[in-house]
Formats: structure tokens, sequence, C-alpha cells
């Protein structure tokens, strides 16, 4: 960018109004130009104020609508793992158990990728292979979450069901484990988690490969003249540096996962129930409302559903918040 | 530790010692090992370079084998047919994602563009701060929370769905990520530029609106086409709001069907003419948003020289 724009030399500050000279001689100017400015200076601190407003009208809305059911089930709603839309109990522990264990699958499978990816990238990609690599994992980020959904019904879920889910259960014998037994249906935990980690991969990786080059040379050259290898000085030298930021990138990632919503509602099955089995149907925060939403008739069935987002919204924000918190920290660090 | 040490230490904060030093000279023989180690280490990066570049060429891989057969001109042109009845296109959704995006650009571009254009001028403010803060909170709610949201908010109070209250949803999406780009490529702007034209007797708006955000349109144009591309393949908010329609519309105030709710209506029927038209929907969605996303790579080159990769 800077051969477009060369700043010259500082200019000797200007004077606040250009208007100041020739007041005598133009009023009319003048007047229309402080008008101007103040309609201008009016009109973008509204548009600013758009964005406090819009949250505010969102938790308020959401808070409005979601406190009948808070108020009857009380702390029950995060606890208690009964959702029976009939009988007015709403528990939504399975749900949170399931956003949960799916986000955890999730990071667990892409964040090696991801930060791997990102390594090769800034530490030893060789040139030709740098853009076409960045450029397939940067566009995984650009696939709209329907079509990793309908990807993952008619391609992830059979591939799980017929090869890999027997696999693990048998031919490892990981059945024996709580983890990895029952019946393969497809439709699973385990499938919501593969489609989410591959969701996650290109956040966790872009944070991660502005964190790795935010990461002075002079690290890298000290550790390689004290005689490391090239692993070791990433390793050693360059990971140590980055670590608090990737830590940001993979929480980033986190808070994408968490509340993805279509890609995990065509796998996950659907079911409000905990089971410690990967190979069990489940329900995610985002999944209950996008299934149960538009079917619902009563006004507790909505408020439920409502109090559902509440949760996911914070949960979302307080991840979030750690992870700016944590990506500004390195760079603050990169600019000292 | 000696201090000695301790100061050869110091310009490596977060190294505490020098490892490969200590590990080469405690144990020489074992730089065979740590060359092993260093080899292994580099090759499992290769491997991991190539699992991560497969899941898009896969998927785009089946997309185009099981799309591309369905996709005619007919595709474009003609109405959903109803079950079991063979052919037949998705016209409404096509040209009802546009509506929908057309709307989310009316509301988001201006507000998102101001607000930005707010947090560049007024930097150190304590409302910049704050809206700089909350824009990234409104960045990561997630899209059905906003959905429910729109819902409460333009649906229940007025007791029918519309394309309004989906075109608002996205829109409402687009803001914070259009409010960053736009500050960030105004910061681009060299001061001497403002100064400049401060100087020949512009006024503060003129300035801004004439000079600053025409020298950072390109990167602004392409923030905004980021932003497109991102909420055009959006579900989750349009389910409650704008909900879908088999029939054509294009009235703000009914419901109005877009391509993603429509591929995700196929997806989860139990028809195999279904699934092979909802392929074909998300080969014509993924072509839209990629071509959105390689526009907006370009916008930024043709100005600034090469993308940044």
């Amino acid at each position: 960018m800077s051969d477009v724009f060369v700043p010259p030399p500082t200019i000797a500050p200007v004077a606040p109004a250009p208007s100041a000279g020739n007041g005598s001689t133009a009023g009319g100017r003048v007047a229309g130009s402080a008008f101007g400015d103040r309609i201008y200076q009016i009109a973008i601190t509204v548009f600013a104020l758009c964005v406090p407003v819009l949250l505010l009208l969102l938790m308020w809305e959401i808070g409005k609508a979601a406190w009948p059911a808070l108020h009857q089930s009380g702390w029950h709603f995060l606890t208690s793992s009964e959702w029976d839309v009939s009988e007015g109990k709403f528990g939504a522990a399975p749900a949170i158990f399931g956003t949960l264990v799916s986000s955890a699958i999730a990071l667990l499978i892409a964040t090696p990728l991801a930060v791997g990816v990102a390594i090769f990238l800034s530490e030893f990609a060789p040139k030709w292979l740098r853009q076409p690599v960045a450029f397939l994992v940067d566009l995984l980020a650009a696939i709209p979450s329907v079509v990793y959904g309908l990807w993952a019904i008619f391609v992830l879920v059979p591939l799980l069901r017929e090869h890999v889910m027997p696999f693990l259960r048998d031919t490892l014998h990981l059945g024996a484990t709580p983890f990895f037994s029952g019946p393969a249906y497809g439709p699973s935990m385990l499938a919501a988690g593969l489609i989410l980690a591959v969701m996650a991969l290109p956040y966790i990786s872009a944070v991660s490969r502005e964190v790795l080059r935010a990461v002075p040379r002079s690290q890298r050259e000290a550790a390689l003249a004290l005689g490391a290898t090239r692993w070791e000085t990433i390793w050693d030298a360059v990971l140590p540096y980055a670590k608090s930021g990737i830590i940001g990138g993979i929480i980033l990632g986190l808070g994408r996962a968490l509340g993805e919503t279509m890609a995990v509602t065509m796998v996950i099955g659907n079911r409000a129930e905990i089971s410690a089995s990967l190979f069990a149907p489940g329900y995610t925060m985002a999944s209950l409302i996008a299934n149960e939403f538009s079917e619902a008739t009563n006004d507790m069935h909505l408020s439920a559903l409502m109090a559902v987002g509440g949760v996911l919204f914070v949960i979302t924000i307080v991840v979030n918040a750690i992870a700016r918190w944590l990506v500004w920290r390195v760079s603050r660090e990169a600019r000292v | 530790m000696t201090p000695m040490e301790e100061r050869h230490d110091a310009p490596y904060r977060s190294v505490p010692t020098p490892i490969a030093v200590q590990r080469a000279v405690a144990r020489p023989g074992r730089l065979r090992r740590r060359r092993a180690v260093n080899t292994v280490m580099i090759g499992l990066m290769y491997v991991i370079a190539l699992i991560t570049s497969l899941p898009l060429l896969f998927i785009l891989w089946h997309l185009v084998k099981a799309g591309a057969g369905y996709l005619g001109p007919e595709f474009f042109t003609k109405m959903p047919k109803p079950v079991g009845e063979s052919g037949g296109g998705m016209a409404n959704a096509i040209v009802g994602t546009l509506v929908l995006v057309g709307i989310a650009s009316v509301v988001g571009l201006p507000v998102g563009i101001g607000a930005g254009l707010y947090l560049a001028e007024r930097k150190g403010k304590p409302l910049a701060t704050a809206v700089r803060f909350l824009s990234d909170v409104l960045n990561g709610i997630p899209s059905i929370v906003m959905g429910i949201f729109a819902w409460q908010l333009l649906v229940r109070p007025i007791g029918h769905f519309s394309a309004l209250a989906g075109g608002i949803a996205l829109g409402a999406m687009m803001i914070p990520l259009v409010t960053r780009t736009t500050e960030e490529m105004i910061a681009l702007v060299p001061n001497s530029l403002r100064e400049a034209a401060l100087a020949l007797g512009y006024q503060r708006w003129r300035t801004s609106l004439t000079v600053i955000l025409r020298t950072a349109l390109p990167g602004i144009v392409t923030g905004a086409l980021v932003a497109v591309a991102r909420i055009a393949g959006e579900t989750a908010p349009l389910l409650f709001t704008a909900f879908g329609n088999q029939f054509w519309s294009t009235s703000l105030r009914e419901p109005i069907s877009a391509l993603p709710l429509q591929i995700f209506t196929y997806a989860i029927s139990p028809y195999d003419d279904w699934h092979a038209q909802a392929w074909a929907g998300a080969l014509v969605l993924i072509g839209l948003v990629l071509v959105i996303s390689l526009a907006a790579r370009f916008a930024t080159r043709s100005r600034f020289g090469p993308a940044v990769d």
C-alpha cells in the first residue's frame, strides 16, 4: 500500500476551520459550512449509536421474551435435562451439554490442523505453495453453513455410518469405552463435531497466521543462531511468543462453533438426551431453537426457546470477549 | 540460574532459556535425533497442509458432481415443482435471495459506513471505544439469535412473516462487518490528504465525504462485498423471518423464498428429486458467494496493488 500513498513529511498543523479567514466576505458560506458540518457530525454519531442501540434492543427483547420461562423454571432451566413440551417442563441441560461437547470435539480436531497449517504457511512453506494453500483454507470460511450441512448429510454421515464408526468401534475395539459405544445411526454428536471442525478451521488458522506473523524476526534468528533446528526454532522460540494469541484464535473459533446452527441441525440427530457416546444423536442450543421455534405454539414453549437463545448469547459474548482480550494482548506486545 | 545467564535471556522475553543451546551442549550425541525430529515434524506440517487443503476441494467436487447435472437454464427460470414431478427450478429462491440481500444492503451499508466514519474520525473518544467494542460483540452474536430477535421485533407484533424482517435481520448482521472494514480503510488514508483538503478551504463534511471516503472507497467496497458474501448464504436468521415461500413473490410484506432456505428444506426432505435440486441450489449459492468474494479480492487488488495474502 505504501507505494500508492507515500505520506509526505508532516505538514504544519492545519487551522481547524478554513472559513475563519474569509468570514466577512462570504458570510453565507461560512454559516453553510458550520451547518453542513453539524449535520454531518450528527449523522455519523447517529449511525454509530445504532450499534449500541441494536445490542440493547436485542438484549431487551430477548430478555423480555425469555423471562416467563426463566421465572417459571429458575435454575432448573440450566440443570434439568427434562425437555417436555406437552408437560411444560423445560430443562435445557441436554442442549447446553450438546453445544459444549460438539464444540469441544470440533476444537480438538481443528486446533492441531489449523495451527499446523498456520505454522506451515508462516514459517516454511515454499512460495509457490503458500498462496494456493492459504486460499483453500481461507475459502472454507466463505462456504455457507447450509452447504456444509448438505455435504455432511449426503457425504459425511454415510461415510461415518458405514466406515468410520464401525472402524472405531469394532476394529479398534473402542466400543468398550462409553464414548464409542452403541449403534451407528450416522447423525450424531461425532458428525456435528467433525463438520464444526471444518467450519472453525479457517478462523483459527487465520488468527494464528496473523499472530505468528507478529512474532519478531529476531526471535527466530536468535534461536537459529544458537544452533536450534528449524523445528526447535518454531517450538521453542516462535510458538511460546505467539501462544496467547493462538489461544485467542482458538477461542474465537470456539465462539463460531458454539453459535453455529444450520450444519449442526442437519447432522446432529436432534434428540434431547445426554449420552456419553459420540455415536448418539444429541441437540445443541442453536439446533434446538432452529428445530422447534416455528412449531412452538404455546407461549411458554416460545419463551423457553427464547431463554435458550439468551443463554447462548451470553455464552458466546463471554467466549468472544476472552478471545479478543487474548489477541489484543499479543498485538499490543508486538507493538511495544 | 546465575545473574549472568539471566542477562543473556533478557531480549527473548518468552523463552526462559535458550533450550536448543542447553540441549546441544549437554548432549552433543543427540544431534542426529534432533535432526530426525526436525525432519519428521516438518514432514508432518506438510501432511497437515495437505489435509487442510482437502475439505474445500472435496466439498466443491461433490457439489459439482451432484449438482451440475441439474443446472440448466430451467433451473434459473422455472418455479419449483411439487413432489413427484421432476424438473422445475429455483427462480423464486434466486430472486428472493437477491431481494433479501438488497434490503440487507440498504439497511446495513449506510449504518456500517456511517459508524465506520465516526470510529475513524473520533478515534479517542469514549463513545468510539465503546462502539468499536460493541460492534465486535455484535459480530459474535450467533445468527440464530439474530433470527429470533428479528422475529420478536418484526414478526410477532405484525403477525406474519415478511421479506422485510428477513432483510433487516441480515442487514443487522452486516453492520459490524462493514463498520470495522470502513474504519480500517479510512485509517489507511494519509492524514496529509485531509490536511490538504482542509487547507484548500473544504468544509469538514465535504473533506470527509469527497476526499477521505473517496480515497478509501475501493477498500470499503471490498468490505461491503465480503459482508454481502457472508450474509447471502445465511439461513438461520431467515428461518423465522423470511420463512420461505413456494410461490413467486417479491413483495416485501409477504414471506419470501431464499436459496439457503430452499436448500435446507430440500436437503432434509425424504425425496431424491429434491435432494438433487438442493445440490444444484447449493452450487448456485456457492457460485454466487465465490463470485462476490473474488470480486472483493479484485476490488482491493486493482487499487492498492496485489492483495495481501
